[in-house]
């Protein structure tokens, strides 16, 4: 609140649309689900911790899918894991955002022909809203990823959900 | 009359923040003690053996990678002195050199992640960020040298795919100026607060007599005090050029072989390693790191078994080769694999908020295990 303080000194009132607050409140704190699957979750880990510090952007993680906005599918995916992930993102409340990170997420990734027990691309059973390429992506193609998915929060329509 | 309980079976995972990764554990209890804790692994098998009959020699390389994901360097180490032996192939100097130093780089940033996560495991989050400050500099290390941070396919057969950086030896020489005081740091913080040392002395007592009938090895073993460390006992590449400890558990703060002297085992290992590098970089000679990588892997036909010290343990690569272009078959000895299955003996009688301290403690990758 810094800035606001120094700008008013009487008490003021500031006029915006609903969806424009809500959308604000929605992107600026996103509350990530700390699940790690492979390889992709130690670039999520590094991420979050000092060097490149997720916090910044209002990026928690949370133990439990009920407290979490968003659920970045760090890894493979295997097939055993699959039902896993859909109950998880099912027990997410709504409104909830998928970041599928890396490769494997995406497609099955190295593991795209001879993976007899990989999921190819976790699109295949939830939802995904971003999808950040690399194997494994760079801390900063993931900050990247959020970035886009704070853009996609941001133009959001109450009225017109899809949108 | 004897009052009759029933036992209760209690699941933790494959999601739950202090499984390292996707690992399912059914917990038998009796009230808030364990009786027995049975792990379901397979929540991460991605078809290693699968991919390598499909592969060539060289493309193994990658998906070795992947199966210990924090530390790379060492699985391609053991894949190439294990192809390698199988070839006949004569290594240069400087390669050795490399190999070495990136080896040892990739134990402390490996023994970083795992003293991290173990201190957040525990409820002590400071020290995770203090771990993954000084793993950022390793990784850049790896970066100015093969481009990647964390999966890098750097050695190859006969060789590694980039020389160092003209940098590399006074940043490294650098880091290490920087981390032996971070090391302390990390002593004051979490190794001897008194707080980690109730939660973790006397907790988890691995015996040297069950470490030897599991087969445990690497770090894990040594805690519990065997002196078995496959860099001096069954030397590969170079390591019988360097002088360095081998350091093992006392049981200082509980009985030998508890969680904290498995803990106490990876801040010596760091100091040890440190040693290492700093020999290697003195003694690294010039030279060209890929005059020995052959255009065209054809090993003769025959099999081979070769295992090196991987921070977890014994990583044992059994390579058949049957004259072509593709391998016939690759087994991997993988370290936490072996390691994981004590977990059921270590419990034992525990209560179960101990159940975190004690698998936290034998430091496990679910890549490796289900490969």
């Amino acid at each position: 609140m810094g800035l606001l303080d120094k700008q008013f000194t009487d008490d003021n009132i500031v006029i915006t649309k609903v969806e424009d607050l809500l959308n604000w409140a929605r992107l600026s704190s996103l509350w990530q689900m700390g699940f790690g699957l492979a390889c992709c979750a130690i670039e999520m880990m590094a991420t979050s911790a000092s060097h490149y510090d997720f916090d910044r952007f209002g990026v928690i993680p949370r133990p439990s899918p009920r407290q979490s906005d968003v659920i970045i599918i760090s890894g493979t995916v295997t097939l055993k894991m699959a039902l896993r992930i859909k109950r998880l993102y099912e027990q997410m409340p709504d409104p909830k955002y998928v970041i599928s990170m890396g490769s494997c997420s995406n497609c099955g990734g190295p593991y795209w022909e001879h993976g007899y027990h990989v999921l190819k691309g976790v699109d295949r059973v939830i939802p995904v809203d971003v999808y950040v390429p690399g194997c494994p992506p760079r801390p900063e193609a993931l900050l990247e990823g959020l970035l886009k998915l704070q853009e996609k929060i941001r133009s959001e329509s109450l009225v017109n959900k899809s949108a | 009359m004897a009052l009759k309980t029933e036992e209760m079976v209690l699941n933790m995972g494959p999601q739950h923040p202090s499984t390292h990764g996707v690992l399912r554990l059914e917990l038998v209890l009796d009230g808030e003690l364990i009786e027995n804790v049975i792990p379901h692994i397979g929540y991460l098998h991605r078809c290693f053996e699968k991919h390598c009959e499909a592969m060539t020699y060289p493309q193994v390389i990658p998906y070795t990678d992947r199966m210990d994901y924090l530390a790379s360097m060492y699985n391609e180490f053991g894949y190439v002195v294990a192809m390698e032996r199988l070839m006949n192939i004569e290594v240069p100097e400087r390669v050795q050199y490399i190999r070495v130093i990136m080896g040892e780089f990739q134990r402390i940033a490996s023994h970083l992640v795992a003293l991290g996560t173990y201190g957040a495991d525990i409820g002590a989050f400071t020290p995770f960020l203090f771990c993954f400050r000084d793993r950022e500099k390793i990784l850049n290390l790896f970066e100015i040298t093969c481009g990647a941070r964390l999966l890098y396919n750097y050695m190859w057969i006969g060789g590694v795919s980039h020389d160092l950086h003209a940098d590399f030896i006074r940043l490294a020489n650098e880091f290490i100026k920087e981390f032996r005081p971070n090391l302390k740091e990390l002593n004051d913080l979490l190794t001897f607060n008194q707080i980690f040392i109730d939660r973790t002395a006397n907790v988890g007592i691995l015996p040297a007599e069950t470490a030897i009938n599991y087969g445990i090895t690497g770090p894990n073993l040594r805690a519990s005090g065997v002196k078995w460390d496959l860099r001096r006992d069954d030397p590969y590449s170079i390591y019988d050029k360097f002088d360095f400890e081998i350091p093992i558990g006392k049981g200082e703060k509980g009985t030998t072989g508890d969680c904290w002297d498995r803990y106490y085992m990876r801040v010596r290992e760091m100091e040890e390693s440190l040693k290492i590098i700093e020999q290697a970089l003195d003694q690294i000679p010039e030279g060209d790191v890929s005059s020995a990588i052959p255009k065209r892997v054809k090993p003769p036909v025959g099999q081979i078994y070769a295992r090196v010290e991987n921070p977890r343990g014994e990583l044992g690569y059994f390579i058949i080769s049957d004259g072509s272009l593709n391998p016939y078959r690759i087994k991997v000895r993988a370290p936490s694999f072996v390691n994981l299955e004590v977990l059921g003996e270590l419990c034992k009688g525990h209560l179960v908020a101990d159940v975190v301290a004690i698998l936290g403690s034998i430091d496990i990758v679910l890549g490796e295990i289900d490969r």
